[in-house]
């Protein structure tokens, strides 16, 4: 599939937006939906509908191998060693708070500590704070430099004895900083450490290879790839997710009931109690084809020539100021403009059809620490453009032509 | 939709240059607003004298053109009236924003009422609402001095 035709997958380009064509800017808050992916889910629910895993008639049969086929999908796509490595959650958020609350339960004493970042979204903060209250847990933050990256010797310096675990974005939502997953991890091993990765925006704009990052867990937000809302991905390395207790308890997750005792089931289903995003999930997989179909390579190498083209023009408008200026930028531009505050930018700019976010995209450390309230956040996908870009720009300068700035 | 509308003069004015900015000197009530989709606060001072007459009133805050406009206008009004007229302006000037077409009390002289009425463009941009209110919740905390943060998401 050709990525500089890619517009026309996706129904919603054929709309007008409050009499515009649609300049989507806002992916890394979620992504449109391809073809392809909406007529699975109307299939599905119109033809095919059953409930999975639990009956034994015909649609229930077609339905579980439907539902099991996104989750082979999923382990080829991001390489990871088995299938049952792969459960399904309701969002990249219930696959942290997993992991955060079962890690609590199984491995963390009181005053063991967790390295997470300056960068990190409130998901992969949020979640380990409940620790400090529960299990009086220590949080560590490791610094974000000027450039808006985490260097791995600002990690390296907060590591302790106490450390156990580390926790951390794969791509920031705001700076737009990848990390160095695979060299975090390593270093992280070699003294015990687990390794939680948020993956939310390495999901839809990097390579995801779980073998070769080693990472222990790492959380993928399904809307973000193209894909339906309420449906996220947990990869925990199979040694772990045997070892942690269940996080939910329901139907499907269990092996026996008793009065006096209950025993769980198996890989997966442990982790997947109660009826799932079954339509979502059998969607995705059309998510995962798509995005194999044009092949992340090109995808990668499409975002890089808009990223650096966006830099570009963003850096000769005079007023404009970007955030981070991070060694490897992946999918975000984050800016603000001199005199005009993000809000007024994304009304400004939402008047031609120009859909960016503003305010601290759930990032209120790292904003802190920028000394700024908000800020305005431009997102791609892998249906923009250049001439996006130009429509961005030309924005901005509307938002100085009314707020009367040079 | 009207961005002219929205970006009226008189905002723009106020948004850039608001008026009682600052920690004002001697007060005894005041409270803290904040909006936690956006990350805009507000701190709203006031002196409020014996004869419950608002003697001074000031904010501090960041926030976008509406909402500093929003505050600033705010003070500008409050000043000098008892904190009975103050309540009274601010559930009209609430309800305006929210439906009302005209401002109804008989308190405000008619050229402020068309200062505030300068606001009323939010009423076409349901999400900036908020960043229009957020001051005037912050006031009636204020007086009311009862020592809880306003959110907007309450």
């Amino acid at each position: 599939m050709n990525i500089n035709n890619i517009k026309k997958e996706f129904p919603i380009f054929d709309e007008k937006i409050q009499n515009n064509d649609l300049v989507y800017l806002d992916s890394a808050n979620s992504s449109q939906k391809p073809k392809v992916v909406l007529d699975r889910i109307n299939d599905f629910y119109s033809k095919k509908f059953s409930n999975v895993g639990r009956s034994i008639h015909y649609l229930a049969v077609a339905a579980t191998n439907l539902y099991e086929n996104t989750r082979s999908s999923v382990q080829k796509y991001i390489n990871a060693k088995d299938k049952n490595e792969i459960v399904f959650t309701k969002g990249a958020t219930e696959a942290l708070n997993l992991v955060a609350n079962t890690l609590g339960q199984a491995i963390l004493e009181p005053n063991d500590e967790i390295l997470i970042t300056e960068l990190e979204h409130h998901s992969n903060y949020v979640p380990w704070h409940f620790l400090r209250k529960s299990k009086n847990i220590k949080i560590k933050f490791a610094e974000v430099n000027e450039d808006g990256d985490i260097p791995i010797e600002n990690i390296e310096k907060e590591i302790t004895n106490k450390t156990k675990v580390i926790a951390i974005t794969h791509l920031s939502n705001v700076t737009g900083a990848v990390l160095p997953i695979k060299e975090i991890t390593q270093l992280a091993h070699s003294k015990g450490i687990v390794v939680v990765v948020d993956g939310c925006q390495g999901g839809p704009h990097l390579k995801l290879d779980m073998q070769d990052l080693d990472c222990d867990f790492y959380a993928i937000s399904c809307h973000k790839m193209y894909g339906p809302t309420g449906l996220g991905v947990l990869y925990g390395k199979k040694k772990w997710l045997e070892q942690l207790p269940p996080y939910q308890g329901g139907g499907g997750m269990i092996n026996e009931v008793k009065k006096d005792r209950i025993s769980y089931g198996e890989l997966p289903n442990k982790y997947e109690a109660g009826t799932m995003a079954t339509a979502q999930v059998i969607a995705f997989d059309q998510s995962i084809k798509f995005l194999e179909s044009i092949g992340i390579e090109n995808i990668v190498k499409h975002e890089k020539e808009l990223i650096e083209y966006g830099q570009e023009i963003l850096k000769k408008n005079n007023s404009v100021k970007l955030i981070g200026n991070p060694k490897e930028r992946g999918g975000v531009l984050s800016f603000t403009v001199e005199g005009v505050h993000p809000h007024d930018i994304a009304t400004i700019l939402d008047e031609t059809g120009v859909a960016i976010r503003a305010g601290h995209h759930c990032c209120q450390i790292l904003h802190d620490k920028l000394g700024i309230p908000a800020s305005a956040r431009a997102s791609l996908g892998v249906y923009n453009t250049k001439d996006d870009l130009d429509k961005l720009n030309d924005g901005i300068n509307n938002c100085k032509k009314i707020f009367d700035l040079k | 939709m009207n961005l002219k509308e929205l970006y009226q003069e008189i905002i723009l004015e106020h948004g850039k240059n608001p008026r009682n900015l600052g920690k004002t000197e001697n007060f005894n009530k005041d409270a803290k607003g904040n909006n936690p989709l956006c990350g805009d606060n507000v701190h709203v001072y006031l002196k409020l004298n014996e004869q419950r007459k608002v003697e001074d009133i000031s904010f501090e805050g960041s926030g976008c053109a509406i909402s500093m406009a929003s505050a600033s206008i705010m003070t500008d009004l409050i000043k000098g009236k008892s904190d009975n007229e103050a309540k009274e302006i601010v559930e009209d000037f609430l309800g305006m924003i929210k439906e009302n077409p005209e401002l109804k009390n008989n308190i405000l002289k008619e050229d402020d009422k068309t200062k505030l009425m300068c606001l009323s463009g939010v009423k076409q941009y349901p999400m900036r609402v908020k960043c229009a209110t957020l001051s005037w919740h912050t006031l009636v905390s204020a007086m009311e001095n009862d020592g809880k943060e306003t959110t907007t998401e309450n």
